[in-house]
């Protein structure tokens, strides 16, 4: 059930830096574990975020184990135009989610 | 030589303080805190805004299986209950609850449970599984804010067994439950504070875990850092200890979900 949650103002002034939040829901397995029986955990994490604002790419940023369970991102940008965020996290054995929030600039 | 007449005079003091404060007994009404107030800033507003808080991944996940048919009768949550926001405000604050046909108190998890077998002819969830313990924390957000009640007189004989398991000396390191909660809260263990250890955020995102846990859990928790063995989980014992953490934590509001280190 893995489902991404995305905190943007629904509405932003031009030229106006804003925050974005996003949260996703992943077991961020490290790899690094055993098991009682001494069998290994295999890895499974996010290995990529990117954030795109109407095509262009604003954020984006590698993964690795160290990363907690159920990532947490928040960074900023500029207000320019209205239109769409748009988000993607990929990840092992073929994870794949994306989002997408619309912003309107004022 | 010299040094150890000294260090057994220490020994004794440190041993009749502990004497002493073993007895200093219920933390007075208005001195009752939420693990919350010892929070640090980033831990609180993660907790406080939705947005960031980990553990409403589960709670919209809880939403989806309360409107979700299950089982044999094929019937949701909601064709019974309707809307939790109406139904469900306060359940949370009262539990665990005594049940009339078990003759016997049982909480929050196990309510869910019971609906599952007997309203839906569905399997029941495990302990600690996703979609029990989604539909546990779905259920106790609807009671955010609202104070905890324990006023059912049925619960007096659980309330009563819970205190004596509280009080009770157990494990290895030879440690009740109220030596650190009720006598040593506000110091520390280690790094860590002792909290008061009230139950009002059930089920919690722990950060240690990366991961939503029921009270019970914490429960075992604690019972394993004393060397002792745990409670099953639903075990009566486990429910009754609950309850009377519940009574020691009446009026205090419900945080559910809430988050701690």
């Amino acid at each position: 059930m893995a489902r991404p949650l995305i905190n943007v103002p629904a509405k932003v002034k031009r030229g106006q830096v804003f925050e974005i939040k996003t949260l996703i829901s992943h077991i961020m397995e490290t790899g690094f574990r055993y098991t009682t029986t001494g069998q290994r955990i295999p890895r499974d994490i996010i290995t990529f975020f990117s954030c795109s604002y109407n095509g262009e790419e604003i954020f984006s940023a590698d993964f690795y184990p160290a990363v907690s369970a159920n990532p947490f991102l928040t960074f900023y940008t500029v207000a320019t135009e209205s239109g769409t965020l748009e988000f993607k996290w990929i990840g092992d054995n073929g994870f794949s989610e994306t989002a997408s929030v619309p912003v309107t600039v004022e | 030589m010299t040094g150890s007449l000294p260090r057994c005079l220490i020994v004794a003091i440190a041993l009749a303080a502990c004497v002493a404060s073993a007895n200093g007994g219920d933390i007075p009404l208005d001195q009752r805190r939420s693990g919350y107030a010892d929070l640090g800033r980033d831990t609180k507003a993660m907790q406080d805004d939705d947005t960031s808080n980990p553990a409403t991944l589960w709670v919209l996940d809880g939403e989806a299986l309360w409107n979700q048919k299950a089982g044999s009768a094929n019937r949701a949550c909601a064709e019974c209950h309707g809307d939790a926001t109406a139904s469900m405000k306060g359940v949370a604050a009262r539990y665990p609850a005594f049940d009339a046909v078990q003759k016997s108190p049982i909480d929050l998890e196990q309510r869910i449970n019971l609906c599952r077998t007997e309203r839906q002819n569905a399997t029941p969830f495990a302990f600690e599984s996703h979609e029990l313990l989604a539909l546990t924390a779905f259920i106790g957000r609807q009671s955010r804010g609202m104070p905890i009640v324990s006023t059912d007189e049925k619960l007096k004989p659980a309330i009563e067994a819970g205190r004596k398991l509280f009080m009770q000396r157990i494990g290895q390191i030879d440690m009740s439950c109220a030596q650190c909660h009720d006598d040593n809260w506000g110091k520390h263990l280690t790094s860590s504070l002792v909290p008061q250890g009230h139950p009002t955020g059930y089920p919690i995102y722990r950060l240690e875990w990366q991961n939503l846990g029921s009270l019970q859990r914490r429960l075992r928790n604690c019972m394993i850092g004393m060397r002792a063995e745990p409670f099953d989980y639903g075990a009566p014992e486990a429910v009754a200890l609950e309850a009377y953490l519940m009574w020691r934590a009446r009026g205090l509001p419900v945080e559910t979900p809430a988050v701690r280190p």
